[in-house]
């Protein structure tokens, strides 16, 4: 139990929890248990013989001092166990804990799946949790916003058409410093790529956008850029519970690529966009895979370099380590692909332990960085044994191939003065490309 | 009729009628249930969910296991015991032999004890671990501590006839009715997880072999 994380304000909750009726409550709770969720929810709830051998997988319960309250299970016994036993009778206390535990204390990284000898889905039965607080419109403020973004302008940060438009000509600029005919081609109709990035990157790392353009001129591919919506399949909804705007975002992303005729999508750096197009979001779609073949940048990158498509001219020589991002190793096995992109790219690598499927999370996956300031701290708190696995690397950049994992390490590096950089697999590979001068 | 002719008779038969119902029953609920969520059995992959199985019932053969020596190695030697004893004891062959006409090969006397005892000290462990261990008293139901006794009180009660230290008769008694229990108890309350086990590990097990190309040990 943490006394400070329990005193966040957080308007989104609070504000949403004053006006909740018990009637409501109780029908939306039932509603999502009877009619939302079906056998696996009743058959992990049965399983679970409360052993409490998934508590060593969670980096929440091993960062803080091996408090029970943090343990996998414990969540689901604070949250979902009250509320299948008061079949929905539940008071406001315990809903303002489930938002808080659902939303910032599990980031649904499915670790703990890999240690329950069940292999029960514990981040599926928070997931549910969250699925009933945005139904009850108790959704953290930040999280909400993102996902009121996605409604209204199909991304994630508000971004404007002419807003997106202009920073690919900006960007699609910036690359003829090193490309003289480099070019970010929009609507292309029957490109080999389609390339998919999520809002972040136009609002506020666009220099990533110059870089891809950089890197597909010098291994030639044939690729295109949606100039409409469909663009950003980050999908804060999947996370917030709201599930028909996952739906919807995620629909627009394989429309637009569909229009397009291209043979399949590249994801750009981010694990959870990669997720929502793959699995969540075909799942809600009753779709048993998307229409299209999308593959992550760490496979394309992989691809390019092993075909000899891109060639490395420079390594980079400090120290470095990876971050396994959960669902790209987790949720794809790319963790071999990885290492042989950070390799090629790099002379200095050391491995953080546990890895591959082990890893920890970032604690930022999974919608809890989204939850915004309120609970950054907490978010900190949650992550000690992220900071120490990093620590004992004695690295100086941190790889991350996932938005997310990027800005979580980020607040890790700065919280516990690491002294270390982070750093996207595009960064590094246009230095280490780039023909040597003279 | 007398009480042990009531407890080997009709309670027996409750017994096994409920086992076998309850669990085709759960079986047949889940898997409509099951249907409705499109994906779950797409998902499936047979191979995926074997190999998932493989390594969750192998001793040690899953990670988790290896962090927990000593849990990993009471909980397989009691779950072998828990099975194998009540199968291939002599008295229970006896019974065999005497409703059904059937037999078959059973375990010797001191193997049905030290088996039998194992059992009792494996449950024993277990609500220690459950009493002693934070992170599983915080989740420990009072149903739960029941249901441990009830699975060790079929054991200990045999055990006990079997030494002959108190009236015999009445220990028998006790033995059976906790037994009948014993089984009722199996398809209604977490007990179920011995049927369950296949079905969450094979899931798991595909969704991260089939599905995510991961291994889930
Ligand atoms: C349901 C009807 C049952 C009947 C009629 C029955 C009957 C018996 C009898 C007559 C014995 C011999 C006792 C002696 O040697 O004095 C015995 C032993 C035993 N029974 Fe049962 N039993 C039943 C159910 C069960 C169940 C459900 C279990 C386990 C879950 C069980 C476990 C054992 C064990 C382990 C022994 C051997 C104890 C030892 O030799 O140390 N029995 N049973
Ligand atoms: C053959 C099918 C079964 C399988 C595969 C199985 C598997 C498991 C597993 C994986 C656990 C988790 C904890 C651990 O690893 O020790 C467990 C715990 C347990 N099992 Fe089973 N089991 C089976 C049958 C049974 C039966 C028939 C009973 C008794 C009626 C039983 C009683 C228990 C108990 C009491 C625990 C609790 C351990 C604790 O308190 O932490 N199991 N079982
Ligand atoms: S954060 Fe990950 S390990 Fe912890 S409970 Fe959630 S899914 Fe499990
Ligand atoms: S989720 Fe699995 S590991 Fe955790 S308490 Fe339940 S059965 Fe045990």
């Amino acid at each position: 139990m943490d006394l400070q994380d329990q005193a966040v304000l957080d308007r989104g909750i609070d504000e949403g929890l004053e006006k909740l009726t018990p009637e409501r409550i109780e029908k939306v709770i039932r509603h999502v248990l009877d009619n939302e969720s079906a056998a696996r929810l009743k058959v992990y709830l049965e399983t679970c013989v409360h052993c409490g051998l998934c508590s060593e997988a969670c980096h929440t319960y091993l960062s803080r001092d091996k408090d029970p309250d943090f343990a996998p299970v414990a969540k689901v016994k604070d949250t979902l166990w009250e509320m299948v036993k008061r079949k929905g009778r539940v008071d406001k206390d315990l809903l303002r804990r489930s938002a808080r535990i659902a939303f910032t204390e599990c980031g649904a990284c499915r670790r703990c799946s890999m240690y329950c000898p069940f292999g029960i889905d514990i981040a599926y039965l928070i997931m549910t949790v969250r699925r009933i607080c945005s139904l009850l419109q108790i959704v953290p403020q930040y999280l909400q916003d993102t996902t009121n973004s996605h409604a209204v302008t199909s991304n994630q940060m508000w971004v404007q058409a002419d807003e997106w438009i202009d920073t690919l000509m900006w960007q699609e600029e910036d690359a003829r410093d090193s490309f003289a005919d480099a070019r970010i081609p929009l609507d292309k109709e029957g490109a080999e790529v389609m390339y998919s990035v999520i809002a972040p990157e136009p609002k506020i790392m666009a220099q990533l956008l110059g870089n891809m353009a950089v890197i597909m001129k010098a291994a030639n591919v044939d690729w295109t850029m949606p100039s409409a919506d469909g663009w950003d399949n980050s999908n804060m909804a999947m996370y917030s519970g709201d599930f028909e705007v996952m739906g919807r975002v995620e629909r627009a992303h394989w429309e637009r690529a569909r229009a397009l005729k291209v043979e399949r999508v590249v994801m750009g750096e981010c694990g959870h966009a990669y997720r929502g197009a793959v699995y969540d979001g075909p799942k809600w779609l009753g779709w048993q895979k998307p229409p299209i073949p999308m593959i992550h940048a760490v496979e394309f990158y992989y691809e390019l370099i092993h075909s000899g498509r891109l060639k490395i001219h420079r390594k980079i020589t400090e120290p470095v380590t990876v971050q396994d991002p959960c669902n790209i190793v987790r949720g794809r096995g790319l963790h071999h692909k990885l290492r042989y992109v950070v390799n090629a790219l790099c002379e200095n690598f050391t491995d953080m332990d546990p890895r591959y499927e082990h890893n920890y999370c970032c604690a930022a996956g999974g919608g809890i960085i989204n939850c915004g300031p309120p609970w950054k701290l907490s978010r900190m708190k949650s992550i000690r044994v992220k900071a120490e696995q990093m620590a004992a690397t004695g690295a100086k950049i941190c790889i991350t191939p996932c938005h997310n994992c990027h800005s979580g390490i980020e607040d890790i590096i700065g919280h516990y003065k690491l002294g270390m950089h982070v750093s996207f697999i595009n960064e590094l590979l246009v230095k280490a490309i780039a023909e040597p001068q003279g | 009729m007398d009480i042990y002719e009531v407890v080997r008779g009709p309670l027996v038969w409750i017994a096994f009628l409920g086992l076998a119902g309850g669990v085709v029953v759960k079986l047949l609920l889940m898997a409509s249930l099951a249907k409705k969520e499109k994906t779950v059995f797409p998902t499936m992959s047979a191979s995926h969910g074997l190999r998932s199985i493989l390594h969750w019932i192998m001793p040690w053969g899953s990670t988790n296991m290896r962090a927990w020596p000593v849990m990993t190695t009471v909980s397989f030697a009691f779950h072998l015991c828990l099975l194998v004893t009540p199968l291939f004891v002599m008295g229970h062959a006896v019974s065999w032999q005497q409703s059904w006409g059937i037999s078959w090969w059973s375990l010797p006397a001191l193997a049905a004890d030290i088996m039998t005892l194992w059992v009792v000290c494996g449950g024993v462990f277990f609500l220690i671990r459950r009493l002693t261990a934070p992170e599983v008293r915080n989740v420990t139901t009072f149903k739960d501590v029941l249901l441990i006794l009830l699975v060790i009180s079929p054991y200990l009660t045999a055990f006990v006839a079997h030494e002959q230290w108190f009236n015999n008769d009445v220990m028998i008694v006790l033995h059976i009715v906790t037994g009948v229990l014993w089984m009722l108890a199996i398809p209604f309350t977490w007990l179920s997880h011995m049927f369950w086990f296949v079905f969450t590990r094979a899931y798991m097990g595909s969704e991260f072999g089939a599905v995510r190309n991961a291994r889930d040990w």
